[in-house]
């Protein structure tokens, strides 16, 4: 059973980097939009057309 | 003139030569948005970040400083169908953001140490009853305490401080007992491991952290999501004003930068979002906003006109005053602070619990101590029976009880368009057992609207909503809406004060007041039909039309009145209008109780009387003179159109054009009350199944954990029931 010894602190270490990675997840704004990550995942990357307010911006430049 | 958009009031600057505004935007609703509105800013040359946040409906821009005016931003956003607004975060808000994420390192924290204690505990318990050596329980409990008690100590930050505080000024809150209990929990269990013996609390003590930062972070989630809806409706009003920034030149600036003295420009149409006194010009203008008159005032240079005030005829030069020195906005500001001071002495369910529920609690556990010492139990063991008393009854479910509930029905009232602005107006709305309504913009709709449509043939109504366009008075804005105008017609000229002409197909149009169109006979004839509405005259070479303009009831007005009456609920009318318009209203709606020509102190006044005869009051109104009758009353509530103050003060809005939401806010709130009140039960009558078998002495950890669980998860699944309601069609 000394194998316990190393086993309970091999466990709570792994644990300890589950909840690292949250607190590095939160403070990296993760949490911040969780409806808009739901909806992120699903849209496809390619079916935007160029939209025409390029042309508007690039006409009034200051 | 032609007045440039000056944003640079909201433009952060980063260093490193970047700019960041956050813009509020209106009409986010799904994934295509999020894609099309950040491709569509992204392939902007300079533009370095372009960020939706779909939960707040905000964008989040970056890009090189210099390059680009953020006003070609939004009409970026308009043109791809969005409306947009800078935003600028207020300190609430973003003290709120920085709370809740907090509240969701500590749950992260508890969480983890709750889940790895468990893991060490379920063996010591199973091992108790089998073969496992004192050393290996003794080990497994000091690792249980290492990681136990530092996680205790700083996930349990916001019960302490919340208690310390409540302690240091004389009361007792939830708070009290939760942290009395964790500590008495982790120092016992210390004392017993350091004895050997073979019950430690670690996992009871975390876990009970665990669940009531749930329960916290619940509640805090569900003040900031509304919070941040509020921000958004306020930024997105996009209250402007028109500033002389040289003798000729104007610049349209955001109110929030403009400062007293400043000179200002308010043409016909618009809205002042400033206090001001006139200096040049002369006009009419439409206070019904701020005292809930409907019939215009006259104002001429020396004259005071309010933030609110809407101008209908010439343009007007303003000096901006400080908003202290504007008379009426004191006043209404005076009766305001007093009414809000009333209000705040009502107690939360929660806190009323556990003003109940502390002192019961405590004198069951030193009871149980004496009770065991003279039944000749030895010290050490009648402390820690009353150790345990105190653990079984730690309010875990009590914590979740009510914030459960709380955010399963503002999400389910948000849906039926009723934004919360506090979080215990749930409770107060349900207790309501009468409303008060002001009439203009809260019955009726902030905008006018044309009644004799039908009587005119389709064309000419089309083409006076097109002449309509040309004007920018708020009657002539009713009638192009009326007629669903788009394109306006080309060459028309305004003639300020009487209405627009022009030329089309060799015969004169005009539109405008009726000696203008000389419509007099045609428009003193509608007038004595319905003295209330406005007139405007419509002329095409000789033939001549009027429309009748005035406000109209919300469209399903009469019906929610209807239900309100149905569920008990008393209806009356107060408003500042006048008594023929508000006699009317009251005609049609069949409220057989109101008050006309009311003053803002008289409406204070009234809604005292009626608490002194013990009803519960709700106010629902929009206008800056309702203000401080909003605040008076037992709870309120504002449509979306309301005055920035009123919307502030009130503890619910309502959007869109109908007002079935305040028949929806009723309805969740009543459920809701019944479903926190049926949690405060099951959670007391759990403790209370638990306490004799405590108070025996025969509570082990594993009862303790089981029984903390059991009742948390049984409070957050009866709190999921306040979510439907029976569809009800008005």
């Amino acid at each position: 059973m000394e194998v316990i010894v190393f086993l309970v602190p091999l466990a709570l270490l792994l644990g300890l980097f589950g909840l690292l990675g949250f607190l590095w997840s939160l403070k990296n704004g993760q949490y911040d939009d969780l409806e808009g990550a739901a909806w992120r995942a699903i849209s496809d990357d390619d079916e935007t057309q160029a939209p025409r307010c390029v042309e508007l911006m690039s006409e009034s430049r200051p | 003139m032609r007045a440039t958009r000056d944003f640079s009031h909201y433009v952060k600057h980063l260093g490193s030569g970047l700019a960041h505004i956050d813009l509020a935007v209106e009409g986010i609703s799904c994934a295509g948005c999020i894609s099309k509105i950040e491709r569509g800013l992204s392939a902007i040359p300079d533009v370095t970040l372009a960020r939706v946040n779909l939960t707040d409906r905000r964008v989040a821009l970056e890009w090189k400083e210099g390059a680009l005016d953020p006003a070609r931003f939004i009409d970026c956003l308009v043109e791809l169908g969005y409306k947009a607004y800078p935003f600028e975060a207020v300190t609430a808000e973003a003290a709120e953001a920085e709370n809740s994420r907090f509240l969701l390192r500590c749950l992260g924290v508890a969480a983890f140490a709750t889940m790895n204690v468990m893991m060490l505990s379920i063996p010591v318990w199973s091992g108790n009853v089998s073969d496992m050596l004192p050393e290996q329980r003794d080990f497994f409990h000091w690792i249980s305490a290492l990681i136990a008690l530092p996680a205790a100590a700083y996930a349990g930050q916001p019960f302490f401080r919340s208690a310390f505080n409540a302690l240091r000024s004389g009361n007792v809150n939830m708070d009290v007992p939760i942290s009395i209990g964790v500590i008495l929990a982790l120092a016992t269990s210390i004392v017993e491991t350091i004895g050997h013996a073979e019950h430690a609390y670690f996992d009871a003590a975390i876990m009970l952290l665990t669940f009531l930062l749930i329960g916290r972070y619940l509640e805090q989630n569900m003040q900031r999501r509304t919070r941040a809806v509020a921000g958004n409706l306020a930024a997105l009003k996009a209250e402007t004003a028109t500033k002389f920034v040289g003798p000729d030149e104007i610049s349209v600036v955001p109110a929030a930068a403009v400062k007293a003295g400043d000179i200002v420009l308010l043409q016909p149409g618009e809205r002042s979002a400033i206090d001001g006194t006139v200096i040049d010009g002369r006009s009419e203008i439409d206070q019904s906003l701020i005292t809930g008159e409907t019939s215009h005032a006259a104002v001429k240079p020396g004259s005071a006109v309010y933030a609110g005030s809407l101008n209908i005829s010439g343009s007007l030069r303003m000096r901006v005053s400080a908003a202290s020195e504007g008379t009426l906005l004191a006043d209404i500001q005076r009766l305001l602070d007093h009414a809000v001071q009333g209000r705040s002495r009502y107690v939360q369910l929660a806190d009323r619990a556990s003003r109940f529920y502390a002192p019961v609690v405590h004198a069951t556990a030193f009871l149980t101590m004496i009770g065991w010492l003279i039944a000749g139990a030895s010290v050490h063991d009648a402390i820690i029976t009353a150790i345990a008393v105190l653990i079984i009854t730690c309010p875990c479910a009590l914590g979740l009880a009510i914030p459960t509930v709380q955010t399963v029905a503002s999400g389910a009232m948000f849906r039926a368009g009723v934004l919360l602005n506090s979080g215990d107006a749930i409770e107060r709305v349900a207790e309501i057992d009468r409303i008060i309504f002001d009439k203009t913009g809260t019955l009726t709709l902030p905008e006018l609207d044309v009644v004799n449509s039908a009587a005119v043939p389709a064309d000419v109504l089309e083409l006076a909503g097109r002449l309509a366009l040309a004007s920018h008075h708020p009657v002539a804005s009713a009638l192009a809406r009326a007629a669903g105008a788009k394109s306006p017609l080309p060459g028309i000229t305004e003639q300020p004060g009487q209405g627009v002409r022009g030329i089309l197909k060799g015969e004169e149009v005009r539109l405008g007041s009726p000696t203008f169109c000389k419509a007099d006979n045609i428009a003193n004839e509608v007038l004595s039909r319905d003295p209330e509405v406005s007139v405007v005259a419509f002329a095409r070479g000789e033939k001549r039309y009027v429309f009748a303009v005035r406000q109209s009831l919300r469209p399903d007005a009469r019906a929610v009145i209807a239900a309100l009456q149905k569920r008990g609920v008393a209806v009356e009318i107060v408003s500042g209008d006048r008594e023929p318009a508000v006699r009317a209203a009251a005609e049609m709606l069949q409220i057989p109780e109101w008050r006309a020509g009311v003053t803002p102190a008289d409406k204070i006044a009234r809604i005292g009387e009626l608490k002194r005869q013990g009803f519960k009051v709700m106010m629902v109104g929009d206008g800056l003179n309702d203000a401080p009758s909003l605040a008076a009353a037992h709870v309120s509530m504002s449509p979306i159109s309301a005055a920035h103050l009123s919307q502030a003060t009130a503890d619910l809005v309502f959007l869109g054009n109908r007002l079935a939401p305040v028949i929806a806010a009723v309805d969740h709130s009543r459920k809701a009350l019944r479903l926190m009140r049926q949690n405060l039960y099951l959670a007391v009558g759990y403790n209370c199944l638990a306490v004799p078998i405590a108070i025996l002495g025969f509570v082990t950890p594993l009862i303790a954990a089981a029984a903390m669980s059991g009742s948390s998860i049984l409070v957050m699944l009866n709190a999921l029931r306040a979510r439907p309601l029976p569809q009800e069609n008005l």
